[in-house]
């Protein structure tokens, strides 16, 4: 029935972005309305009293310095990308693993920290609240570290740059979003805490 | 027709696994967006079937309290005590609560949010924009799965010895945190929390796939003021469960902290058995406001979709044009944005500061206006249409009913002062019973009655689809009309019981005439499965588009393949609504008698104004000469 019809005009094409890369950007608004909500359900708490009130470890200024480093190095490597070097990209994804490794080490050495300090993650909500945002967002920064692997294990295996490029601007995004979010996070704890 | 064959057979095992490798790959782990769609109304109608009865086993107890129902020891086990001495069998208190809960669980989320999203977004959002699938089939398979999986684990909570989750479908702790406080907080909450952290995942994979599609796959012309409403339902949805479902899985995420890991969230100085808890500091008030915010938002997840749905059937019946297209999609988008300001009116008696209180029922009240809009439009579009009573239209104009009469009682349980006495009682479980419930129930029953020729290529029974309104219809209101009266009077819903309370005893014979109506519902709706199963392999064949209908789904072969289209896919010029569309005066001067009567009465969306001159309105002439310039190459802007 459709194919008979003798078409007149020409309907105009749909703007329409990438189904792909926008999936992604609806998975991070979902993930950010976990974040929005765990944030506003601390600040909800802690309007209630009762709260424990510690001193924010200054090491979180260190993971956070470390984090901002992976960002600029996964551009490096998009960019790399991009003029075809091979090579440079491996060696950014790489300096990017390395260093969102570290971050999480960095995080886990905070922790040690908050212990000692006797902020636990089982006690008062003030203190359970701080390991419950840094563990989310450790979380889906590990999911970021598999796909960045992802990647690297790729440009091994594809002998153009170019092919990787697209997947590759995706997880480059992600993971400036991961960024973006640790920094939200970390801001969000020096006013809150 | 043996392709049609082929698909039927195949969609009815998709719930077992035992088939050859082919087979599996092609009907069971498929990425086509028919045959998960067809999944999921499969395992939605099997899930409604539970919930149903669990329903009527509790009904049995509240229409019935001295009932003797050692008769359903068989079924139910341990659930019944039976006393050793006279032989008469009592429900146990703690399943009742359980029965409550599951219902609810299951009726809101596995039957009218997966069921019905899972089912009609996935079907109709490919067919009617113009797309070959989904933005990602992959992606959509796992929605399914996952969903799967998640029923699974909810399906085998019920068998446990110590009972599923029994806190009410809202688990609000400290009840649902602390397993000495009832049976079903133990391992049946535990796996409650699992299941409904899997189902989040499907409904997220799924929304974020209906909206990348709808945004990114619209085929050429399908503009959005050519959408038709029930992808604008859909649509909006998705966005609704995207931003509210990931808060659900936070305060389930704290919740499981709370149960598992010793942290206080929601738990403070409780006693329990003489004994004092540990936790300190936590606030159970958070948990309703976390899950509250999906909450409320989940009622119109449920309710959207339907909405949509008729809109559609009822255009497409009254041979009419939707009434006031713009202001239905406005109305909806309204309703999308206050039903995110709107959740602290379930907590007006959780102590709630009353200044907050009063904001929250003013926003809640404000809902009421892009409701309304929608209600009046289904009845403009109604007014003087050459109405085509098919079984899909009663039950549409049986949601339109049932939106007015849920939606009234709405108004009143807004209002903060007069929630405090209505709150937690039949007076709310009629509202949300026959504002959500059944309408939404009854959208998805529309769908399933209007989709099914485009589905299986066959037609459903028409006289069942008439027995199955009317039982439904009636006995729907005869079960929840009655509730508002008993709910006025004090009756607290989740209660075992009421014979120890003299006020209520003029109630009685009204809550035993309340469960016979609820069992005669379900008796129709078990003739609906039957007319939905038969008419799979034995209805009528169907035509290629059986309700003479605009929409792009009708303009595929019957039994439409992977792709929907054979040839390219059809490009869109008008919107959705052209029924009835008159000759323009001059041309009808010109008709003949019999081109008068044959005059058609709906022009589809394919086809473009410059081949319809004779009813073209002046500014669509234009658009007319529009399209023929362009045809030859003459950029026009």
């Amino acid at each position: 029935m459709v194919t008979d019809i003798n078409i007149a005009g020409a309907p105009k094409k749909q703007l329409s972005i990438n189904p792909k890369r926008f999936i992604l950007w609806l998975f991070m608004v979902s993930i950010v309305m976990v974040f929005a909500s765990l944030t506003s359900g601390f600040i909800v708490r802690q309007s209630e009293g009762n709260w424990l009130n510690y001193e924010l470890p200054s090491q979180l200024l260190i993971s956070t310095i470390i984090l901002v480093l992976s960002s600029v190095s996964v551009q490096w490597a998009v960019s790399a990308a991009k003029k075809k070097e091979l090579s440079k990209t491996r060696f950014g994804l790489s300096i990017t693993l390395l260093l969102g490794t570290i971050f999480l080490i960095s995080q886990v050495w905070v922790w040690s920290i908050l212990v000692q300090e006797q902020v636990y993650f089982v006690g008062n909500p003030g203190g359970s609240f701080l390991y419950v945002l840094m563990g989310v967002h450790a979380f889906h920064l590990i999911s970021g570290l598999i796909y960045l692997l992802i990647m690297l294990v790729r440009t091994f295996k594809e002998d153009k740059a170019s092919k990787l490029q697209f997947q590759l601007g995706m997880s480059a995004t992600y993971w400036h979003f991961l960024d973006g979010l640790w920094i939200y996070l970390y801001v969000f704890l020096i006013i809150y805490h | 027709m043996s392709t049609a064959h082929i698909e039927l057979t195949d969609v009815m095992h998709d719930d077992h696994g035992h088939h050859d490798q082919s087979f599996i790959s092609k009907y069971i782990f498929s990425t086509d967006h028919k045959t998960i769609a067809k999944q999921f109304l499969i395992s939605g109608i099997f899930w409604a079937l539970i919930g149903g009865i669990l329903s009527l086993i509790f009904r049995l107890q509240l229409g019935f309290p001295n009932m003797d129902m050692s008769w359903l020891q068989p079924f139910l086990g341990h659930w019944i005590n039976v006393d050793p001495t006279s032989g008469v069998g009592k429900l146990d208190t703690e399943f009742y609560l359980a029965l409550v809960t599951m219902h609810g669980t299951i009726m809101v989320f596995f039957v009218l949010t997966a069921g019905l999203s899972g089912t009609f977004s996935n079907f109709l959002i490919p067919l009617q924009i113009g797309a070959r699938d989904m933005a990602s089939g992959f992606m959509n398979m796992l929605s399914y799965w996952f969903f799967f999986a998640s029923s699974v684990i909810m399906f085998s909570s019920m068998f446990i010895s110590t009972g599923p989750a029994a806190g009410g479908w809202v688990i609000y702790p400290p009840l649902s945190a602390l397993p000495q406080a009832i049976s079903g907080s133990g391992l049946g909450m535990t796996l409650w929390l699992a299941s409904m952290a899997l189902f989040i995942v499907s409904t997220l994979l799924g929304g974020i796939n209906y909206i990348a599609t709808v945004i990114n796959l619209r085929t050429d012309g399908m503009s959005f003021s050519k959408l038709p409403l029930t992808i604008w339902a859909f649509f909006l949805t998705a966005v609704i469960g995207l931003l509210s479902f990931p808060v659900l899985l936070s305060a389930a995420l704290l919740l499981i902290l709370d149960r598992s890991f010793g942290t206080s969230f929601y738990l403070s100085e409780i006693y329990i058995g003489g004994e004092a808890l540990p936790n300190l500091g936590g606030s159970p008030i958070l948990y309703q406001h976390l899950f509250w915010f999906l909450g409320h938002p989940e009622v119109y997840i449920v309710l959207l979709p339907s909405l949509g749905i008729t809109s559609e059937i009822i255009s497409t019946n009254s041979r009419k044009p939707i009434f006031g297209y713009r202001a239905m999609i406005g109305s909806m988008m309204g309703i999308a944005v206050l039903s995110f300001v709107v959740w602290a009116h379930h907590m007006f008696v959780s102590g709630l500061n009353p200044f907050v209180g009063s904001i929250f029922v003013l926003l809640t009240l404000i809902i009421a206006v892009p409701s309304a809009i929608k209600a009046f439009n289904y009845i403009t579009t109604l007014w003087k249409g050459n109405i085509v009573f098919t079984p899909a239209m009663l039950f549409s104009i049986g949601l339109v009913s049932f939106f007015i009469a849920g939606g009234i009682t709405g108004i009143f349980l807004g209002n903060a002062a007069l929630d405090i006495q209505l709150h937690d009682t039949y007076f709310v479980v009629a509202h949300f019973h026959l504002v959500m419930g059944s309408a939404a129930f009854f959208g998805m029953v529309a769908g399933v009655y209007h989709w099914f020729p485009k589905m299986f290529g066959r037609m459903m029974d028409r006289k069942l689809g008439y027995i199955h309104f009317w039982v439904s219809f009636i006995g729907i209101y005869s079960v929840f009309f009655p509730m508002h009266y008993i709910g006025i009077a004090g009756f607290p819903r989740r209660y075992y019981s009421f014979t120890n309370f003299d006020a209520f005893s003029s109630f009685t014979d009204l809550n035993a005439f309340i469960s016979i109506a609820a069992g005669v519902t379900f008796l129709a709706q078990l003739l609906f499965v039957f007319n939905f199963f038969y008419s799979m392999f034995k209805g009528k064949r169907a035509t290629a588009n059986p309700w003479k209908s605009n929409t792009l789904e009708w303009t595929t072969p019957i039994n439409p393949g992977h792709g929907n289209w054979p040839g390219p896919i059809p490009k869109v010029y008008r919107w959705p609504y052209d029924y009835s569309k008159p000759p323009t005066e001059e041309y009808w001067e010109k008709m003949t008698e019999e081109e008068k009567e044959n005059w058609p009465d709906f022009i589809p969306q394919t086809v473009p104004y410059s081949e319809t001159p004779e009813s073209n309105l002046p500014h669509e002439q234009e658009l007319a000469e529009k399209e023929k310039k362009e045809d030859k190459g003459i950029e026009i802007e």
